[in-house]
């Protein structure tokens, strides 16, 4: 139900006389329409979070890397600490 | 795909797995609330990656799940006896009402669909204005911009033919309950990432005060959950409790704003019934005066009367925590994803059907 996957915005168009933002979003092989009502700064090639045709948050990309990094720093922490006990 | 593979990578799963063994010395109670990763945790094989000292208990986060049954035998009413157009994500068709499923109805000869978005509700309004286009609206804060945004769409374009029938469920009520219950377990919390990403994190802090837990706000890929996990281990281990956001890359601490725009617009907090639970205080959307006219509960005043559930489905306490599925005496045998006797057994994101279809592969025990 709350299933939400992040794809790519490929292109931006108005409809209804231009009171409805919407975006081609690329998901792996597949493009979908979404509404960016609700992420007005979203530009074409960001990374948007879409759920039920809708995006409701832009992906940081800053963020993301921070999981990766997440076991190292943690580690460097743990002896941070362990020292500091000595 | 891009944020998805990466958080999906088998050695970074068992880098944070050797990690999370590494640090877990005694047992903990952790619940995940979310419907959505109960699915991924049991697909993924994540619980039989765990320490076993690590207990997951599945969480009443499945809006499907705790829809009433009132509210369903509702939606077949309106389709069969009004004639509307009646129309909801997939998953909301096959839970079963007290006389029969929307999808049962359907077969009958109602005219009811499954749609991908509610703003494809409101084309079906403009394709068909002599007719009534209902949208079952159901889910959490996640998808109720969207539901709202239907609505305000459809004023704006003029469309009178478009209504909802809201059931609408908020997720920290929900923590609230399952900490209140005096049988519960639950010694710390992942919070649901995407219910997030619309409301940001600030509601959760008086509950980690007040109840002393740690939540820790977590996505949905199986290093999100491993993260999540070891988030909240971390903080088990070391006697704190705090709110941690795992999911930074999609949770603002504000959350979305032009979504709780949207909300506030649309719908007012009230009561609500959770299915299997009962009544929790100010735990749903109804929607909102300004907006009466796209209410299908207003525009229909429908009077259903309430049935007793099913006395053989124990889907209360499995909600909250209190059972696994597999104590149903019903799991399996009376109750199947073919015929299920409750709605966890229903929706992919039920613990029910989680452990019934990975339950063969023998992922979940
Ligand atoms: S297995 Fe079926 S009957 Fe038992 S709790 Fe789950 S949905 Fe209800």
């Amino acid at each position: 139900m709350c299933l939400a996957i992040p794809g790519k915005i490929k292109e931006i168009e108005y409809q209804y006389g231009g009171a409805v933002r919407m975006a081609k979003v690329q998901f792996g092989g597949i493009t979908k329409e979404a509404s960016l009502e609700m992420v007005p700064a979203a530009v074409v090639g960001d990374y948007v979070l879409v759920h039920v045709g809708v995006a409701i948050s832009i992906v940081d990309e800053v963020e993301a890397a921070k999981t990766f990094a997440y076991l190292e720093e943690i580690g460097e922490l743990d002896d941070l600490i362990d020292s500091c006990q000595l | 795909m891009k944020f998805i593979q990466e958080f999906r990578d088998p050695e970074l799963v068992e880098k944070f797995v050797n990690e999370l063994h590494h640090i877990t010395t005694q047992p903990w109670t952790i619940m995940e609330v979310c419907g959505g990763q109960t699915h991924s945790l049991v697909k993924n094989g994540i619980l039989n990656m765990l320490p076993s000292q690590i207990t997951m208990v599945h969480g009443p986060g499945c809006p499907v799940c705790v829809t009433p049954l009132n509210l369903i035998d509702k939606a077949v009413y309106l389709a069969e006896e009004k004639g509307v157009i009646l129309c909801s994500f997939g998953d909301m068709l096959r839970v079963p009402g007290s006389k029969r499923s929307l999808l049962e109805a359907k077969a009958r000869g109602a005219d009811v669909r499954i749609l991908y978005s509610p703003l494809e509700a409101v084309t079906l309004a403009q394709k068909h204005p002599d007719r009534e286009v209902v949208f079952f609206a159901v889910g959490f804060e996640t998808t109720a911009p969207a539901n709202a945004l239907s609505v305000v769409h459809a004023r704006r374009a003029g469309v009178t033919n478009y209504s909802i029938l809201a059931s609408h469920v908020l997720v920290p009520p929900a923590i609230e309950a399952v900490l209140e219950d005096e049988l519960t377990q639950i010694q710390a919390f992942l919070g649901a990432g995407h219910v997030c990403a619309i409301m940001g994190i600030e509601e959760y802090y008086p509950l980690v005060e007040r109840y002393k837990v740690p939540i820790v706000i977590t996505g949905f890929e199986p290093v999100d959950l491993l993260q999540g996990i070891l988030m909240a281990v971390r903080q088990l281990e070391a006697g704190k409790y705090a709110l941690e956001n795992q999911y930074a890359r999609i949770v603002r601490p504000e959350g979305n704003p032009e979504a709780r725009k949207m909300i506030e617009q649309v719908f007012s907090i009230a009561d609500r019934e959770w299915r299997g639970i009962g009544t929790i205080p100010q735990s749903g959307y109804e929607v909102s005066e300004a907006f009466a006219a796209y209410d299908a509960n207003r525009k229909f005043s429908v009077q259903i009367e309430k049935v007793p559930e099913s006395s053989e489905c124990i889907a209360g306490q499995v909600l909250k925590g209190l059972k696994k599925p597999v104590d149903c005496p019903q799991f399996g045998k009376k109750c199947t994803p073919q015929n299920p006797l409750g709605a966890p057994m229903v929706s992919s994101e039920g613990a029910c059907a989680a452990y019934y279809h990975f339950a063969a592969a023998g992922i979940a025990d």
